[in-house]
């Protein structure tokens, strides 16, 4: 069973289509047993990082994902919000502290390409800096994924950035620390390359 | 590098395509969901569903529409058409689609666009603007005109809003994206108004979604590299079997517009 984070916010329906067309069962669920009782959680999200931490807060998964996670170390794949949200802050609307996983801030984008429009998005080819990740199993170097974002996590100093995409400048598109894992492109929109990396992190994760 | 995108846009009325694919394997032709996954196999960049659903009482069918298209289609997906609060965007978010388009909501009270960006994120707006040239002095259509302003209600229903600065005063605002229609050109087979759309994309620091008037290939190439869209958008070239996705691509492709090319697409 695949708990998918239920906080209001993100495309859980994409995310349930994708995980189910894998053949593994998503569960929406906001429910601190049902989280328990899964093998594996997805943390998804299309909103502003405020509302994601605000929501996480007000239906108390910041302890119940801490613990999960953190302490019992089950694999969990943050994806786009879900992905920033694993840092230690956001600049999106002021300053909001993350779940601090990730040991980097998330800062605007500021492409050094001045013709480069912001947001980024579309799609843009991934570099795997860590092409033994489990995630890229099957996926060539610089196969590409659907972004769509504003703000982007900045280069987490513990050596967790495992591919980027450049533009106007890299940025860490995927990272992985031992059981957390994220991406700021949405695999569950990025046709075959994203199901199959969605299917390796159900799979191998 | 970030590829230009292509875009097909399905007519969606209380749940039924209007204008859509003219392909004779469908087994219900006005299923969106039968049609999005054909776009999906297509290789398709993003789909976009204008819902112009007009009666009230059906105008929820498009959340079914969504949340259906989403459990099938692995692909970004853009809803617009009728949104006017921000329960609006959040239901159709959840039901599964990744942007959310803005038009007469937007022109009746802009700062629902701010609203909705702080709720949502900039990156899930699209404000949609709808511009018509007008005779510079006179201030009445004219298709040569060269002031652009924007229409409401399919083009019939002038604001008098100069276009230009209303879609620097949207992307102020929030707005994550801008789907800009020539209503001079749409339907038109005469091809995107590059002027309007090299003016609008010169102007904003966000993406813009060229359409209106796409009549054949080279119509593509020219939003993107002479009117400076980052997207374009077409509905009868694609709907009618005219071209197909890849076709389209690979011409963009062999003129000089980065675009993604998916062997596995059908």
């Amino acid at each position: 069973m695949i708990g998918i984070v239920d906080y209001g916010l993100g495309n859980l329906t994409s995310v349930a289509g994708a995980v189910s067309k894998l053949g593994f069962e998503p569960h929406i669920t906001s429910d601190a047993d049902t989280l328990a009782a899964s093998d594996k959680l997805i943390l998804p999200g299309v909103g502003a990082f405020p509302d994601g931490m605000a929501n996480l807060a007000n239906r108390g998964l910041i302890d119940i994902l801490g613990d999960l996670v953190i302490k019992q170390r089950k694999p969990i794949l943050g994806i786009c919000l879900g992905f920033q949200l694993l840092g230690l802050s956001s600049e999106e609307f002021g300053h909001t502290p993350g779940l601090g996983w990730i040991d980097a801030p998330v800062t605007r984008l500021k492409p050094a390409d001045n013709a480069l429009r912001v947001p980024h998005v579309g799609w843009n080819d991934l570099t795997q800096t860590k092409p033994d990740c489990i995630l890229f199993d099957g996926i060539a170097d610089q196969s590409l994924f659907y972004f769509v974002h504003t703000f982007h996590m900045e280069t987490p100093p513990d050596g967790s950035q495992v591919g980027t995409c450049d533009y106007g400048g890299a940025f860490t598109a995927a990272v992985q620390k031992g059981n957390v894992f994220g991406t700021q492109f949405h695999p569950e929109k990025s046709q075959q390359a994203g199901l199959t990396l969605l299917g390796n992190f159900l799979e191998k994760a | 590098m970030l590829k230009a995108r292509v875009i097909p846009c399905l007519d969606v009325n209380a749940g039924r395509v209007v204008k859509g694919v003219n392909f004779v394997d469908l087994v219900d032709a006005g299923d969106p969901v039968e049609q999005a996954q054909l776009y999906d196999a297509a290789g398709a960049d993003e789909l976009c569903f204008l819902d112009i659903t007009a009666s009230h009482e059906n105008r929820d069918t498009i959340f079914d529409v969504v949340a259906r298209t989403a459990e099938h289609c692995f692909m970004p997906l853009t809803v617009g058409g009728g949104v006017r609060t921000t329960e609006d965007i959040r239901k159709l978010l959840l039901a599964g689609a990744d942007k959310v388009s803005i038009n007469t909501a937007a022109v009746h009270n802009p700062d629902f666009v701010r609203e909705a960006s702080e709720k949502f994120g900039a990156q899930c707006i699209v404000v949609a603007v709808d511009a018509k040239r007008v005779d510079a002095v006179t201030r009445e259509p004219s298709p040569d005109g060269t002031r652009f302003e924007i229409f409401t209600h399919g083009g019939r229903k002038a604001t008098g809003i100069e276009c230009i600065s209303w879609a620097e005063k949207m992307a102020e605002f929030g707005a994550g994206e801008i789907l800009l229609t020539s209503m001079d050109r749409d339907g038109t087979k005469n091809g995107f108004d590059l002027a309007l759309t090299r003016a609008v994309a010169d102007a904003v620091p966000v993406p813009v979604i060229a359409s209106g008037g796409v009549g054949n290939l080279d119509h593509l190439v020219d939003g993107i590299t002479e009117g400076h869209a980052s997207a374009v958008l077409a509905a009868s070239i694609f709907h009618f079997g005219t071209y197909s996705i890849q076709q389209a691509k690979a011409h963009m492709l062999a003129a000089g517009a980065p675009v993604r090319m998916d062997e596995t697409a059908a």
